[in-house]
Parts: C-alpha cells; sequence; structure tokens
C-alpha cells in the first residue's frame, strides 16, 4: 500500500515503513535503546530526505520515551533536579542545533554533516561497546572477578558551581551537568536521536550518578528535550512529516514488545556484543557510502523549501 | 477499432467524392487552413493520502476549412505538460581529503517540476529548431540557467545533470510516437504522472505542426492539489507550523502510548 508523505513529498509503501519502525522497534525492545541511531540512516538509505528523515525522530522519540518516563517517575527514579538542570542545557543545545541544521541546509552539506557524524559517533560506541562484551564474556567463562572500578572523579570535582543533587546522592559543579545536557540537545537537532547511548556512560562514569535513577533521569531530560527540537524544526525547517512519525511510531510500539519479549530469553553480554555488531554494520555502511566514488555526483535541491 | 474502421471508411468515401468532383472541376484547391481542439478527460489531479500516481488522457481534433487532397500529408500533434516551474540548486559532490562531500552549486534558474512531450513523430523529424526554442517545445529549451553562474566551471555540465535526474526519477520524458492520430483528424494520448510529483497547476500545451512551423496552438490547465488530509498537514506545516508541531507531537504521544498500554493489555 503506498502511502504519500505531504512533507517529504515522495510517495512511499507504507508497510516498508511499519517494518522497518517494526525492525528497529525490536532492537530497542531487545537491547533497551532508543533506536533514533538506526532509524535515521535506514530512513536516509529507503530514499527520504535527510532533512525530513532527522527531524521526523523528534516527535518519534518524544512518544516512545513516555511510557518510560512514567513508568520511571512511579518508582520514583528520577532525580528531578538533575533533569531539569540538564534540561536547561539541553534546550540551548537544541536551539543551537536547529540553527546549525538550517544553516548546514543552505549550504546543502546536510547529507554529509549527519552521515560523518553517524559515522564517528557509532564507530566510537560500537567499539566500545563489542570491547566491553568481549571482556566480559572472556572474564566470565576464566571465572575471574572484574576489577574494582576507579571513578575518575577529580577534575570534575574541583569545578566551581556546585549544587546538591539528593536523589543522586551528588554535590557537584553544574558545569558538566549543563555541557552533557547541552551536547545532547545538540546532536539531537542534527542527528535524530535521543541520544541515550552516549548520556548514560556520561552521567555514570563522569558525573557518577548512581544506577537506580539514570535511566529515568536522562529520558526525562531527553523527552523534553526532543518534544522542543520537535516545534524548533517545525517552526524553522519545515521538514517534520507527521505521517511518516506516525507510520514509524507504530510500528515502534510492535516491534518493542515482540523486542523485549526475545530480550527475556536472551543473555545479556552475548546480547551487547550483537547489538555492538549491528551498530558497527551501519557505521561502515555509512563510512563506505562517505568514501566510494558515488555513482552520480550531481543533485539536486529546490530553493523553495531546501528538504 | 470497429467504429474507427468504420470512420475511416466513410472518411475515404466523402474523400474520394471529394477528389472526383474536383479532378472534373480541375480546379486549385482552397488553401488550407487548420485549427486544434482539445479537451483532457480530467480538470484535476488529486493527491490523496494513498497517492500513486496518475494517468491524463488528451484527446483533440484538427478542424479545417476543407478535406484534405490525396497529396496532402496529415499534420503532426505534439503536447508538452509542464509542472510548476522553480529554480533549483544542483550540487556537484567532489573528493575532499578521502571524503566525497558537496562542493560546487549552481543556481538553475527556471526547471520545471514535471515535463513531458508527446508527438506523432519524433521532434527533431516533424520541427524546425527555431520553432521549437520559440515555443520552448523540447525538454532542452525549458531547463535553462539565468546570469552569470558563480562557483561552477562548466554550468551546461550542470544544467544537464539536471535534466538527467529529474528523467532518472520519471519526472522528465518524451513519448516522440505517444499521440496517436487517427484519420489525419483526430488524435489522443494517454501520459502517466508519476507519484513523486509536487502540486500546483500543470500546463498542457497542444501543437499542431506541418512542415516544420507550428501553425496553431491550444492549452490547458490542469491543477495538481493535494486533498483531504494530505493538504490539512501541509498546509497546516507551512502557514502555522508551532500548531502543526505541538499537534504532531500530541498525535505521536497520544498513538505511542496507547499503542504500548494496549499491547501492555493484551499480553496480560
Amino acid at each position: 500500500m503506498q502511502v504519500y508523505l505531504p512533507i517529504a513529498e515522495m510517495s512511499v509503501n507504507a508497510l516498508l515503513l511499519l517494518s522497518l519502525g517494526a525492525g528497529v522497534g525490536v532492537i530497542s525492545g531487545l537491547f533497551g535503546v532508543g533506536g533514533g541511531f538506526l532509524m535515521t540512516p535506514m530512513l536516509i538509505f529507503v530514499g527520504v530526505p535527510p532533512a525530513v528523515a532527522v527531524s521526523t525522530q523528534a516527535p518519534q522519540i518524544v512518544a516512545s520515551s513516555l511510557s518510560g518516563v512514567l513508568a520511571h517517575w512511579k518508582r520514583r527514579a528520577v532525580d528531578v533536579k538533575m533533569g531539569l538542570v540538564l534540561l536547561v542545557g539541553g534546550l540551548a543545545g537544541s536551539a543551537i542545533g536547529v540553527q546549525l541544521f538550517s544553516w548546514l541546509r543552505e549550504l546543502g552539506q546536510v547529507e554529509f554533516a549527519v552521515t560523518l557524524l553517524y559515522v564517528v559517533f557509532l564507530g566510537i560506541v560500537g567499539v566500545l561497546m563489542a570491547v566491553e562484551s568481549v571482556t566480559t564474556l572472556r572474564r566470565n567463562r576464566n571465572g575471574t572477578p572484574p576489577p574494582p572500578s576507579k571513578p575518575r572523579r577529580r577534575l570534575i570535582h574541583r569545578l566551581p558551581f556546585k549544587m546538591s543533587f539528593k536523589q543522586s546522592k551528588l554535590y557537584i559543579s553544574v558545569i558538566p551537568v549543563l555541557v552533557i545536557g547541552f551536547t545532547i540537545g545538540v546532536l539531537g537537532a542534527i542527528m535524530g536521536v535521543g541520544g541515550g547511548f552516549i548520556m548514560l556512560p556520561a552521567m555514570i562514569y563522569l558525573l557518577g550518578v548512581p544506577t537506580n535513577v539514570v535511566v529515568g533521569t536522562s529520558l526525562f531530560q531527553i523527552m523534553f528535550v526532543m518534544a522542543f527540537t520537535a516545534l524548533l524544526h517545525s517552526v524553522q525547517n519545515q521538514t517534520v512529516d507527521a505521517v511518516l512519525a506516525l507510520l514509524l511510531l507504530l510500528g515502534g510500539v510492535i516491534g518493542a514488545q515482540i523486542g523485549a519479549a526475545l530480550g527475556a530469553s536472551l543473555r545479556g553480554e552475548q546480547l551487547r556484543l550483537l547489538l555492538a555488531a549491528v551498530v558497527l554494520a551501519v557505521c561502515l555502511k555509512l563510512a563506505i557510502d562517505l568514501t566510494v566514488t558515488p555513482s552520480e555526483l550531481f543533485s539536486i535541491t529546490s530553493v523553495g523549501d531546501m528538504t | 477499432m470497429i467504429a474507427r474502421g468504420w470512420v475511416r471508411g466513410v472518411a475515404a468515401a466523402v474523400v474520394a467524392c471529394l477528389w472526383g468532383t474536383q479532378a472534373l472541376a480541375a480546379q486549385a484547391v482552397e488553401p488550407l487552413r487548420e485549427n486544434i481542439l482539445t479537451g483532457a478527460a480530467q480538470d484535476e489531479v488529486a493527491i490523496t493520502a494513498t497517492f500513486s500516481g496518475s494517468e491524463l488522457f488528451f484527446y483533440g481534433a484538427i478542424e479545417r476549412n476543407r478535406f484534405l487532397v490525396e497529396e496532402e500529408l496529415a499534420p503532426d500533434v505534439v503536447i508538452v505538460i509542464e509542472g510548476p516551474s522553480s529554480p533549483i540548486m544542483v550540487r556537484k559532490k567532489g573528493r575532499v581529503a578521502g571524503v566525497w562531500i558537496n562542493r560546487q552549486a549552481i543556481r538553475v534558474a527556471a526547471a520545471p517540476s514535471f515535463y513531458a512531450v508527446a508527438s506523432t513523430r519524433p521532434l527533431d523529424e516533424i520541427l524546425r529548431s527555431g520553432e521549437d526554442r520559440r515555443y520552448r517545445i523540447s525538454l532542452d529549451t525549458s531547463v535553462y540557467i539565468l546570469g552569470i553562474p558563480t562557483s561552477a566551471e562548466d554550468p551546461e555540465e550542470f544544467r544537464r545533470a539536471a535534466i538527467r535526474l529529474r528523467q532518472s526519477e520519471g519526472l522528465y520524458f518524451a513519448e516522440p510516437y505517444g499521440v496517436e492520430l487517427s484519420d489525419r483528424t483526430l488524435f489522443q494520448t494517454r501520459l502517466s504522472l508519476p507519484a513523486n510529483i509536487v502540486e500546483g497547476d500543470y500546463r498542457a500545451r497542444v501543437y499542431l505542426v506541418r512542415d516544420g512551423r507550428v501553425i496553431d496552438d491550444a492549452s490547458i490547465k490542469i491543477p495538481v492539489r493535494k486533498q483531504g488530509l494530505e493538504r490539512f498537514l501541509y498546509l497546516a506545516a507551512k502557514e502555522t507550523p508551532l500548531f502543526y508541531g505541538f499537534g504532531t507531537l500530541l498525535v505521536a504521544l497520544f498513538a505511542g502510548y496507547g499503542a504500548s498500554e494496549l499491547f501492555r493489555r493484551l499480553r496480560r
């Protein structure tokens, strides 16, 4: 069944979009990640204009984080104070990210910038995940206990403007919190990702946020920052496609249920290695696209609405 | 086919009759005057949520002051369908530090969003190039660069690339035998609009061509409009973007949360 996307101005197969949403949903349910980092490249692969692919992720991420935020909220697993500080950084980052995105569109470099950012971030995250799960697997096989973690928080503790975050049992400077929030805001606007894959390690390793509140707090920030990003993209770039968002979302919800059910019967470390493989495969494909001589050197954008 | 055979038979008979009387009279025939009359089977094309392309059907007749005599050939008919024209940026990738990046760009002042030319015979066999340029008939005369291009070495290459890209998307095409002319009088053509067309006022121009010259023309406007939900969303996104953004968020939240709650209940 063909569906005409009103903003992308193209006709696509609705089943293709639903199954794309479901596929990414399975992965996100399986691994507990947002999946935006896979969805954006996939949409570009099927021919959705990169600008539309990136900005349509924003409402999508808001909707898929709502259930999580509510669940964590009920369990009091959200550090609201830290969430709000992160949010302040995130809103500023989002505003700047959307401006940057507009500017890239005028230059005709959205596709290049998005692809390059993806190659860099997916590469780093994929390698880190693969290394970590391989060492854990090997350690489990040898039966050696994991070495005690040495949190390197010295620099962070020397920064000024300290604030107490009671729920996280932390007394730290607001600067690194704002910086993390800001970075996530910029990346969300330009890459169309929630940014959990960067935010969780940053909060755990850099700030020392306890694991019981880290997921709820980051989801809280991501949801509001992406809602703001969705509004900004709608107003500034007019590239949010409601029909596309809805189709991906419905597929995603179904997929996430399947993924969660599958995940219950698989072991954690193997799962993580599998996710690392998926991430690296997408990264490799994008890297090849950047470096191999393209079959078509030319491209057209209409000046009226530079999608 | 039966009807057409019958018409042809009658026409032949009438022509034969006329020819007979004229031969008897043995005088010079009146100078030929021909006009074109045309119509389209649809007054507009609606882009709905399930739009997957559309077919346009044009028909028409050639009106004459007298019947054609035997040695007078049939004229040719050319139909041009043109979508709304807008300036475009054509970009060319180049290699920088091992990666491919858009390096040169040129603004093409006018490029129709859709362009199809159907004719009874290939244009270069029936039309003088001066006439082609004057009436902007062939595709090549309708995509052009204005002013002094700045950042490109070979602007013509960019113009040709724009044409090639739109051809590969099915937005520009020619059907050199796409117009069917019967009995030297009635013509018809079918052209398909692909699914990726944009909305706007499309125009069909019909030309009657004889001895390399355009002797008459006519034109029809065919509006292509988004309709229903598509129209509502498109207008909302362009005219009230903040409202559109909030609406999209609300619908997404509602659908996402509703669907996951539904599944949770189903699994219990």
